[in-house]
């Protein structure tokens, strides 16, 4: 031991003197075995790196700091969620709609958090140099916190609502939870360093201030302290890993002029996926929250127009440009939510969360929020399904629809010139047609075909037969395809649909005495 | 490049912060303060300071730079550290 011979405790050390050695000690050039063997997977991607050392974290958070944060932070949590359970905080959010988004976001994002967890667990692996690998272990530790925190969280909601009895179930099968699951494992089966740049850059430091920020915010709005909790405690960490973004983009790109093209690229390509993943929070924070915040295009402008605007201007100067069809994107941000609300609506009999027309203040909202489009294009169409349910002829669309062999979404995007066309986009590979829906997805699909093609497309499985449980016989005298497929995906005796008629509703109305629909 | 693009910083709004979010408007003239349901937004056109004795003063404790962690919600621009100061910058 270096017991200091004068009997005086020896000199602090400073924060970079405490992580130089953390980062550059630990690592070793191996004897017996040649480096590349031992790390296999760095130098395929092209990426080159000439000198790990000049890594530099700025976070600079060493183990005991990390160790003594983070266990501060879960404290904070579970005494809230104890608190939350004690006192009956289910019943205290703005009404029983607003759960939906909970489902939601415990089927479609939590099975992503063990994801990350598993994925920033083997690009550890992979990086040589040591600096890079604690950041990433670090990070894989952080995920694994929230996929548990957040379970354990809105463990409190599955005793009370339907939809949450599952989660990892539900996200390998259930049709639009397979855009969240092939999302992540394109990421995942790249290689490491696509991985670091699609996840903790492209997704966390460009996009997931979108979901975190104002949905989160939604959350304590609509008087859900759990949900806010949980959130803001993994965000804390988000924080640390949009910085680890950041770092890698810069590092590679320092590293060797080379690099550039093969990260814009990655940047083009993983900018236009993560954007597609949000179609999902967009309809969140426009429908789904019956208190809200912010719109989603104001969202949009704040977060990626002005803050990711600096961003990409502050990465000019390594020659890093705007991702590919970012103006797509801003074209799109009057009407993504309402499009998506809108197919969701047709789809909701299959699906594990209900939806509903929005209220006539509700709408008020949107018609102030999108003036531009919402009563030209939108309102008519609510307002026409909203006559047909009372007539009692709620619309389910009984077809299935075709989906986008990038992102899986069903094909409901419109051109970016004219919001009442459908854009459809196709390409040809090995005698067969693919189809698309944009141009970024047509153009990350041609660049790796081999890649797409082997995509689990639910809409297909469906029709080949493949969503069944075992021992069905889809030929015996009344086989009923979508009630098997509800059992497939594990619905069990709870009834999808219109939040109207939902045993939801009724529940909330009977168990707190207020109306299932706040507005 | 435009030196006007903002960095942010967002905190969770609670009374850890309250001292902290004083000091970073005392000690950064430009700076905006946007309030929402349970966070606070920070932005300051190109440059952003925390400074550990401006919160320090506020706290009337010692107070280690790195527990900004148990508070952040969110932020951008490049991070420069020491044990005085946090600083987030547009720019080398």
């Amino acid at each position: 031991m270096n017991m200091p011979v004068s009997g005086k405790p020896p000199k602090k050390l400073s924060l970079k003197e405490n992580y130089a050695l953390l980062t550059r000690g630990l690592g070793w050039e191996t004897s017996y075995e040649p480096m590349d063997k031992v790390f296999p997977q760095c130098d395929f991607e092209g990426i080159k790196i000439h000198d790990w050392d000049k890594w530099e974290d700025p976070f600079r958070l060493t183990m005991d700091a990390y160790w003594k944060y983070q266990g501060e932070k879960e404290r904070k949590l579970y005494a809230i969620v104890d608190a939350f359970q004690q006192n009956n905080g289910q019943f205290n959010v703005s009404d029983a709609r607003y759960i939906n988004t909970l489902k939601l976001f415990l089927t479609g994002v939590s099975p992503l958090e063990y994801s990350a967890h598993r994925g920033f667990a083997m690009a550890g692996r992979n990086f040589k140099g040591a600096g890079a690998s604690i950041a990433a272990q670090m990070q894989s530790i952080d995920e694994l916190r929230h996929a548990q925190t957040q379970a354990h969280t809105i463990s409190q909601y599955n005793k009370f609502f339907s939809g949450m009895h599952d989660p990892i179930h539900m996200f390998d099968r259930i049709w639009y939870l397979s855009v969240p699951k092939s999302y992540f494992e394109d990421a995942m089966t790249a290689g490491p360093f696509e991985f670091v740049t699609a996840i903790s850059f492209s997704f966390e430091y460009v996009l997931t201030n979108l979901l975190f920020m104002p949905f989160m915010s939604g959350a304590a709005f609509n008087g859900d302290m759990a949900t806010v909790t949980f959130g803001f405690s993994a965000q804390s960490d988000e924080s640390r890993h949009m910085t680890l973004g950041l770092e890698v983009v810069k590092f590679i790109l320092e590293q060797d002029p080379a690099n550039l093209p093969i990260v814009q690229r990655w940047l083009d390509k993983w900018f236009w996926r993560g954007y597609r993943l949000l179609t999902l929070v967009s309809m969140m924070m426009d429908y789904m929250l019956p208190k809200r915040v912010m719109s989603w295009s104001e969202a949009w402008t704040m977060y990626f127009e002005q803050n990711g605007g600096a961003l990409f201007n502050d990465l000019a100067r390594y020659g890093v440009r705007m991702p590919k069809y970012h103006e797509v994107a801003t074209k799109e941000k009057d009407r993504l939510s309402h499009e998506a609300w809108s197919t969701f609506y047709n789809f909701t009999h299959a699906a594990g969360f209900h939806t509903w027309i929005p209220e006539e203040s509700e709408m008020k909202w949107l018609s102030e929020k999108y003036p531009d489009s919402f009563d030209k294009l939108y309102r008519p169409r609510m307002e026409y399904w909203r006559e047909q349910q009372k007539q009692g002829k709620r619309f389910y669309n009984k077809t299935l629809p075709m989906l986008c062999q990038t992102c899986q979404i069903p094909m409901f995007f419109t051109e970016p010139d004219d919001p009442t066309k459908i854009c459809y986009r196709e390409s040809q590979y090995r005698d067969n047609k693919f189809h698309f829906c944009s141009d970024g997805c047509k153009d990350i699909f041609d660049f790796e075909p081999e890649k797409y093609v082997q995509g689990w497309l639910p809409v297909h499985q469906v029709y080949q037969g493949n969503c069944m449980r075992p021992g069905t016989d889809p030929t015996a005298p009344g086989f009923d395809p979508l009630a098997e497929l509800l059992q497939y995906y594990g619905f069990g005796s709870d009834t999808p649909g219109e939040y109207l008629d939902s045993q939801d509703r009724k529940n909330w109305e009977q168990w707190t005495g207020k109306p299932g629909v706040s507005t | 490049m435009p030196v006007t693009d903002a960095v942010f910083i967002a905190f969770q709004t609670n009374d850890d912060t309250r001292a902290i979010v004083d000091a970073i408007v005392e000690d950064n003239a430009q700076a905006t303060v946007a309030r929402m349901p349970a966070m606070v937004k920070i932005d300051a056109p190109g440059r952003l300071v925390v400074r550990r004795e401006s919160i320090e003063e506020r706290l009337g404790r010692e107070f280690d730079l790195r527990e900004l962690h148990l508070n952040l919600i969110s932020l951008s621009g490049n991070i420069e550290e020491s044990e005085d100061e946090f600083v987030l910058h547009w720019g080398k």
